[in-house]
């Protein structure tokens, strides 16, 4: 990497976060401009794309996957590709996408357009929410059109499942916000027929950082198989909740600190809700990255992390935040459906056990009966969540089965939406 | 082995479940009469009664797919 790469580049953290307004308003694309620097468009294709594959950039929506890799899928073909910059955040308890389009748009914008640059795209859709649309529009409005790529704006539903990338794509192409069957996926045909690169927004922030400063600038965060930075949403037992940029890599106890977390916390939920919950013991001793946390069998997902006070039932919360999962299905497959619906109706027995009638087994059997057989994998984050319910509140769950007052005695804690 | 794995579209599928009667060897219901599918490949000597479930499904939820090495 040459040292020409790193010259004006900002701090190494916060990157995404430190130049915001304190007045909460938008940073605007002077503000921007005077932060970062203007957009590198003398970059050609291939370069762009050789320095995101040396950075190692992986999606920060939450399945984690190669960005490069993502960027080679959708060339070559006979269509010239399309690039939906996704910025939904349907999953209640993330607000870094809302952070990031509503104070910093320009920087999302800015990748987006990298982008569509690095794989020949001329049509791209900046996909928000209801919250955050009017920043993205006033920021598009303070642009001109760079190298003849059209960027627009386009609000999608406030659903759960309308994020996910299929699911986008029919949105977009004039149908229902609901996932669709694959394949094919929308790398292969997605909005307009076209072959369609879907990025999250935060992987958009990233990617306009890197083409600027460079891969070695942005392997100097991080660790090697997990570079950079990332942006988490705390919640729960904490002082201060709300979106923290973190290194991947660093200690899970530092971040908890710097949000002031509960220090009798009980347990931490990682993941959002198609996370997994680890016990207080484990989260002491992990660090914020998908190696660490994949050996207490947990992964960054979704980056949002709730932590639970020491005064609440780790069992009545998951069972509510099943509830809000089950409700939440795009009502077109039976085992999601049905699936979903009977784990939360076993979790209920098992919390209004005053009848005796939980039955432990049947939720196992059920737990271990709905993964993989929807067209998305709602069913499947939501039977990881209860899963791993049950083994780190083990000790609650036997509470319950025999009738005895658990630690939240029957209590909501959280704010579960 | 033959090159071949059953899918079912869970969009289109209404637990009809002619397929689970067609082919047991692949196919059990769920307690609410949705295929649970053996999707590893299929032995070739399945292959006649799994093309015969694949035709009876009512709403073509059911197909026999080629192997792929890798979805991207």
């Amino acid at each position: 990497m040459s040292a020409a790469e790193i010259v004006g580049a900002p701090p190494f953290a916060p990157r995404l976060l430190g130049g915001l307004r304190q007045d909460g308003r938008p940073v605007g694309m002077a503000a921007h401009l005077d932060r970062y620097g203007p957009l590198p468009l003398e970059l050609r294709p291939e370069e762009l794309r050789e320095r995101i594959a040396a950075a190692g950039l992986t999606g920060r929506g939450g399945a984690g996957f190669p960005t490069a890799t993502k960027l080679e899928s959708v060339r070559g073909g006979r269509t010239r590709p399309v690039v939906v910059a996704n910025g939904t955040e349907g999953e209640p308890p993330s607000g870094k996408d809302k952070v990031l389009l509503a104070y910093s748009p320009h920087l999302v914008i800015d990748g987006a357009v990298l982008a569509a640059r690095a794989v020949g795209a001329k049509h791209v859709v900046v996909a928000t929410s209801s919250t955050v649309n009017a920043a993205v529009e006033a920021a598009l409005r303070e642009r001109r059109l760079e190298r003849g790529i059209q960027v627009r704006a386009v609000v999608v539903p406030d659903r759960f499942v309308a994020g996910e990338e299929t699911a986008l794509v029919q949105f977009l192409n004039g149908g229902p916000a609901l996932p669709t069957f694959t394949p094919p996926r929308p790398y292969e045909r997605g909005v307009g027929g076209a072959p369609t690169l879907v990025l999250n927004v935060e992987t958009l922030a990233q990617l306009a950082l890197i083409a600027r400063f460079g891969a070695a600038w942005f392997r100097a965060a991080g660790t090697p198989d997990e570079p950079g930075t990332a942006l988490v949403t705390v919640s729960g037992a904490v002082r201060e909740p709300g979106v923290y940029e973190i290194e991947l890599g660093s200690p899970f106890a530092g971040l908890l600190e710097q949000a002031g977390a509960d220090r009798q916390a009980q347990a931490y939920l990682v993941g959002g809700y198609f996370g997994t919950w680890l016990t207080a013991a484990e989260g002491a001793r992990a660090a914020l990255s998908n190696a660490s946390l994949g050996r207490f069998g947990a992964a960054l997902g979704a980056r949002a992390i709730i932590v639970l006070p020491a005064d609440a039932c780790g069992v009545v919360e998951t069972a509510r935040i099943a509830a809000y999962l089950s409700e939440q299905s795009a009502g077109q497959c039976g085992p999601c459906v049905h699936g979903l619906a009977a784990i939360v109706d076993s979790l209920e027995q098992l919390v209004q056990a005053k009848k005796r009638t939980a039955d432990v087994p049947l939720l196992q059997r059920r737990l271990g009966q709905i993964a993989r057989r929807g067209a998305c994998r709602h069913p499947d984050g939501a039977v990881a969540l209860v899963s791993s319910a049950l083994r780190v509140f083990a000790d609650e769950v036997d509470r319950h089965v025999h009738g005895r007052r658990c630690t939240g005695n029957g209590r909501p804690m959280l704010a579960i939406r | 082995m033959s090159d071949f794995v059953l899918r079912v579209n869970p969009i289109l599928c209404d637990a009809h479940g002619l397929c689970a009667e067609l082919l047991p060897e692949r196919i059990e219901l769920d307690e609410w009469g949705y295929p649970i599918i053996d999707d590893t490949p299929m032995p070739r000597p399945l292959e006649a009664h799994a093309r015969r479930a694949v035709a009876a499904c009512p709403v073509l939820a059911l197909r026999l797919e080629r192997r792929v090495a890798a979805r991207r």
